[in-house]
């Protein structure tokens, strides 16, 4: 009895020590990646390469998710609000919801499935195939070749993709409200440039993509370089890429709006 | 891939991301390159209902500048609220500000009708004559005290 508590407990601190270790390696690898970003600084080609897989790539989904993400909000909104009389409103809700949380955190939810599984797999078999390690034989840091530029590029692009997002769905919205529905033209936009803060709404939701940003592609390459050279730990890795930056983003974008939007 | 044509669609995507960032500022939000002129004023209200940070600050209906703060004054017992206008309006000395609402329901806002006088408001002046927020428990009160009176 005694021998099986202390095997659990044994267990239970292995776990423990382990978290610990892989968190330490994890920053450890993000402050390698830093450093030794200067490759990337240096040949711009290669950030830009990553550019079009990761960014350009996920285009497609962002703009058509955004479109129905603005109208399925544009249809909701108007049910709610025309309640109360209030429809003229829609603009600033559609505008207020997309700018402050649904962009950026929608984006980047479909930013880590779309691009960071695609990050993680592409490290991951490189690793298995012993391509990075074939780098270091030949004196090429395989941090400063492979991963710094496809962090930067995830950096740089998550930010863009939300802008676009969220003129999109704003677009979809005003669509089914203006197009569709009939709200009046004037009061839509009108409301919707009273209502919304160029510093306060639009600037906090870019720092917010930003955030993600670092965080998705952080996780994402370092599932990639930290996963097990084979096909079963490849896939684990990627499957561990997507959950874990999906609940890094939620989490992330609770701590950021409790601090940016409270009270006042 | 070509190194010419990922150029491109990299170009194509950062021009369109920066492109969607002034949409949002320009067309969607209220940004605006001379916000920095402006001045500051105060008032002191006995009620300022509902009055909000960041609330209009009308003039003849414009949106002439913005709410910059509320406080608690303990020397007067009222309410001191910070207006910071659009260097643009100029307002006599004598304005009256007047805290007003939009619609029934709406949102709360501070309405300035200028006086006759032919100084003009400067930074850190403080408008004398207001007018508080009309609270609603208040009026229907009186309404129903008068009906009251009538009936004798």
């Amino acid at each position: 009895m005694l021998e099986r508590i202390l095997t659990l407990l044994r267990r239970l601190g292995h776990s423990g020590i382990d978290a610990v270790w892989r968190l330490g390696y994890a920053g450890k690898f993000f402050f390698m990646t830093l450093i030794s970003s200067g490759t990337s600084a240096r040949r711009p080609h290669l950030v830009v390469r990553e550019i079009y897989y990761t960014g350009v790539r996920s285009l497609i989904i962002i703009i058509v998710s955004g479109l129905f993400v603005g109208m399925v909000l544009a249809l909701q909104g108007y049910e709610t609000l025309q309640r109360y009389g209030s429809s003229s409103a829609l603009g600033v809700l559609v505008a207020l919801a997309l700018v402050r949380e649904l962009g950026p955190v929608v984006s980047a939810l479909l930013f880590a499935s779309r691009a960071g599984s695609a990050i993680t797999a592409e490290i991951g078999l490189m690793k298995a195939t012993e391509q990075l390690s074939a780098m270091e034989m030949m004196a090429v840091d395989p941090i400063a070749r492979v991963v710094a530029p496809r962090f930067w590029s995830g950096v740089i692009s998550l930010p863009l993709l939300t802008a676009i997002f969220n003129a999109t769905g704003i677009f979809g919205g005003y669509l089914i409200g203006v197009v569709l529905i009939g709200v009046d033209e004037g009061s839509f936009w009108s409301q919707m440039q009273a209502g919304v803060d160029f510093k306060d709404d639009i600037m906090n939701g870019v720092i917010k993509s930003c955030v993600f940003g670092v965080a998705v592609t952080l996780i994402a390459v370092f599932e990639g370089f930290d996963s097990p050279p084979t096909a079963e730990g490849v896939s684990g890795a990627t499957t561990r890429t997507v959950v874990t930056s999906s609940l890094v983003i939620l989490m992330l974008d609770f701590i950021l709006t409790s601090f940016m939007f409270r009270g006042a | 891939m070509e190194r010419t044509t990922l150029d491109l669609w990299v170009g194509i995507f950062i021009a369109a991301g920066i492109g969607a960032i002034l949409v949002l500022a320009l067309k969607v939000g209220n940004f605006s390159f001379n916000n920095s002129d402006s001045y500051e004023v105060y008032a002191y209200f006995d009620n300022i209902g509902g009055l909000k940070v960041r609330a209009p600050i009308k003039s003849a209906g414009v949106v002439v500048g913005r709410v910059a703060s509320i406080s608690f004054d303990t020397k007067e017992y009222k309410a001191r609220v910070a207006m910071r206008i659009d260097s643009r309006y100029k307002f006599s000395k004598d304005t009256t500000a007047s805290i007003l609402t939009s619609g029934l329901l709406g949102e709360q806002y501070v309405g300035l009708d200028t006086g006759a006088d032919d100084e003009m408001l400067k930074n850190g002046d403080t408008i004398t004559l207001t007018q508080s927020a009309i609270v609603l428990e208040k009026l229907i009160g009186q309404l129903v005290f008068s009906k009251a009176g009538n009936h004798k």
